[in-house]
């Protein structure tokens, strides 16, 4: 990472942690994971419990569609990390890859169901422009999805606009197919916590 | 919408902490960067940056910003900020977007 506090400068027994997440995984501890270790009080804690509530947190999305949303504001934010973790997870949440694939290529003409799409097409707005419009979610809302659906959307939007910034100022390597589907299986197992 | 919402809560402790908890860099500062508004060169076109196109940061931009005698510590709160604060935006808008179409009056 671009800051060499967030490559080495972790406590003893965090460096530990880190070396033993090695040594059973087999696989490197990913960046956007280290990061939450470095003086947690600043950023980790509170960003985890929001995180987790957004990804996690009881909502008529399903774990597949918020991973989804997730990967999909990645995409639009051009964060070749997040897309990689989230494409990894949301395939593995669906058991369906080439759905995940067709929704990041072309989100018109992708298997998915209206209400789903009706919001991803806003999140993209929301992260590319800034702004939405009451009747972008107007549209949104007439999809079939409901108020609290959006307000859970929106959740997932700024988690991963918060985290897409972070991962691409601070440099996280991108991982081998490998270690993103080790961590799409720690996420769906564990979450955000 | 229900009475028990968590996740803007969640997202709010993370705000107040980032602006008004403890840091090296000042709290000044750290505001200046969540609203990528008023903070003097180099580091404003690295906070700039991460609040709007964060796939362009490069190494030079902490490179200038260190020569300019911040800290790695200081960065690393400011970047949080700037990320922290565009996110904010987005969803301020986005929940002024939705009390709109719902007319329910509540904005965030």
């Amino acid at each position: 990472m671009r800051l060499e506090i967030l490559n080495s400068g972790y406590r003893p027994g965090t460096k530990l942690l880190f070396a033993l997440i090695r040594l059973f995984s087999g696989q490197p501890l990913p960046d956007a994971a280290k990061l939450v270790f470095y003086r947690p009080d600043f950023y980790g804690t509170r960003a985890k419990k929001f995180t987790h509530e957004a990804m996690r947190g009881p909502s008529a999305w399903s774990v597949g569609d918020r991973e989804l949303m997730a990967a999909y504001v990645s995409k639009v934010n051009g964060s070749a990390f997040c897309i990689g973790a989230h494409t990894a997870t949301a395939s593995l949440a669906y058991q369906d890859g080439a759905k995940v694939q067709a929704v990041l290529a072309n989100l018109q003409s992708a298997p998915i169901g209206e209400p789903l799409r009706a919001t991803l097409r806003m999140l993209g707005k929301l992260t590319a422009e800034g702004e939405v419009s009451g009747d972008d979610i107007r549209e949104v809302l007439s999809a079939g999805v409901s108020p609290q659906q959006i307000e859970d959307a929106l959740a997932v939007c700024v988690a991963f606009n918060t985290t897409d910034r972070l991962a691409d100022a601070f440099g996280f390597e991108v991982l081998s197919p490998e270690g993103f589907e080790a961590g799409a299986k720690y996420l769906l197992k564990r979450g955000y916590r | 919408m229900p009475a028990e919402d968590k996740e803007r809560p969640a997202f709010r402790a993370l705000v107040d902490r980032v602006l008004t908890g403890e840091g090296r860099a000042s709290e000044e500062q750290r505001a200046r960067a969540f609203s990528n508004d008023g903070l003097a060169p180099p580091p404003d076109a690295l906070i700039n940056k991460v609040a709007t196109t964060p796939a362009e940061v490069t190494d030079a931009d902490f490179a200038a910003a260190k020569a300019s005698g911040f800290s790695e510590d200081q960065l690393f709160e400011l970047v949080i900020c700037a990320a922290v604060g565009q996110s904010a935006r987005l969803y301020e808008a986005g929940l002024a977007a939705l009390a709109e179409a719902t007319g329910s009056g509540e904005a965030g």
